[in-house]
């Protein structure tokens, strides 16, 4: 899907947790996140502190598609 | 002694000893028994024979295609056959792409098993592998004997019942279709796995059993100005509507859906009869309590608000990712394109599960 995406001209980033996959699968522009059932906010954790880790990955992701890049890049979170 | 089972051979003008490239416009016509290379094929069947050859030349399929595969259904309604075979095609183009049209059609229509064989380049490869069991063929008819004996080696083992075995071990192209298959020595899987992660770990060869189809890398697309930019949302993560008003599939999805978020801060979740996920390939209880785990609607909103992008598109987009075949994944994804371009969407956030 990202593949298309990117295809049709459409800069594109994927948030996931799998990154390998990701990376397999043929994503140019790749963020992190934190598990499969909660890529972005861990439910054991307080709800501040979930809020705190969804806004700065999803800001990583923003920054990410304002990133030329000449390969396959993961961003760092 | 048990009867023979039937075939029927789809041969081209060439093979089927009509003529040559003068002779491509030859209408589809049916005889009895054997005709050319058909020969040679029926020698190879075990406890089958070839009744029946239908011969059509390559332009004539190539041209009109509905008219001949009408003409052919029509030939065959009143046989009986238990397998039909076409070719092998080689790498001749036309050639090929008859025999995966008239395959496809066999099959759709009478649901015997169809066989087929190409060159790797053949385009009817790529145009019907999912559709027809294309054995890998030779470039050229000098490979006849070694095409024809793997058709029918296939062949007599579908008529015997026996266990196909993958595209692998017998030697088609691959059809995106997932076999399960137990092993004769029954070797458990967190077997095969530790013994496939101690290869890797010693850089040791290893083959995994659910490959990856290959590599097809894309361009890398520009980056953007983010100001002023519009963003769009995806996700994988089957995040939809409590009542899933497109039923989307748990797994292996073959739907979509595009939801409204004009105006929305945040996604409500499944007790507020809002949003929900119907991911099968995940424990849905995080997502369900709060959907923004998954698709950041309320990030999204902040940076927007503060004015680090222009604006978020006003729907999201959904599906679910887990068993998703690749040809389904990218269809969805070109469906879902023409509303980013029509809606003049600058970049995309797309999450995963």
């Amino acid at each position: 899907m990202v593949k298309e995406i990117e295809k049709a001209g459409i800069t594109v980033v994927q948030m996931a947790n799998l990154i390998p996959i990701a990376k397999t699968v043929g994503a140019n522009r790749m963020v992190p996140t934190i598990s499969i059932p909660y890529p972005l906010g861990d439910p054991q954790t307080p709800k501040e502190e979930q809020w705190k880790l969804r806004y700065h990955r999803v800001g990583v992701a923003l920054d990410a598609l304002a990133t030329e890049i000449d390969d396959q890049t993961v961003f760092e979170v | 002694m048990n009867q023979l089972k039937k075939g029927i051979l789809y041969l081209n003008q060439f093979f089927g000893q009509i003529g040559g490239e003068d002779k491509a416009g030859y209408e589809p016509t049916i005889q009895e028994g054997v005709v050319g290379a058909g020969m040679l094929l029926n020698n190879l069947l075990d406890d089958a024979e070839i009744t029946h050859t239908l011969i059509c030349g390559d332009n004539f399929m190539g041209s009109n295609e509905s008219e001949a595969v009408e003409k052919i259904l029509g030939y065959l309604e009143d046989k009986e056959f238990d397998i039909f075979f076409a070719g092998p095609a080689f790498q001749a183009g036309r050639y090929g792409n008859a025999c995966g049209v008239i395959c496809k059609a066999v099959k759709e229509k009478f649901n015997v098993p169809v066989i087929t064989s190409m060159h790797k380049e053949n385009p009817g490869v790529d145009m019907f592998k999912k559709d027809v069991f294309i054995f890998k063929g030779g470039d050229s008819a000098a490979k006849m004997r070694n095409d024809m004996t793997k058709m029918a080696t296939f062949g007599n083992k579908v008529l015997k019942d026996e266990e196909n075995k993958g595209a692998e071990a017998e030697g088609y192209f691959k059809r995106g279709i997932r076999l399960e298959v137990f092993l004769e020595d029954e070797t458990p899987a967190c077997e095969r796995t530790m013994s496939m992660l101690l290869n890797k770990i010693n850089d040791e060869p290893f083959v995994s059993e659910l490959p990856i189809p290959e590599l097809d890398r894309v361009p890398i697309a520009p980056a953007i100005e983010l100001d002023g930019a519009k963003i769009a949302l995806i996700t994988s993560g089957g995040i939809v509507p409590v009542d899933n008003p497109d039923k989307i599939q748990s797994s292996s999805a073959t739907r979509w859906g595009r939801y409204s978020i004009e105006g929305l801060e945040r996604l409500g979740n499944r007790s507020d009869e809002a949003f929900k996920t119907i991911h099968a390939g995940y424990d849905p209880a995080a997502a369900d309590a709060d959907p923004n785990i998954v698709l950041p609607l309320d990030a999204l909103r902040a940076y927007e608000k503060e004015g680090k992008i222009g604006s978020i598109h006003d729907y999201y987009y959904a599906t679910v990712g887990t068993g998703t075949a690749e040809g389904e994944a990218k269809r969805m994804a070109l469906e879902i394109i023409e509303h980013l371009k029509q809606d003049k969407v600058d970049a995309v956030i797309l999450t995963s599960c």
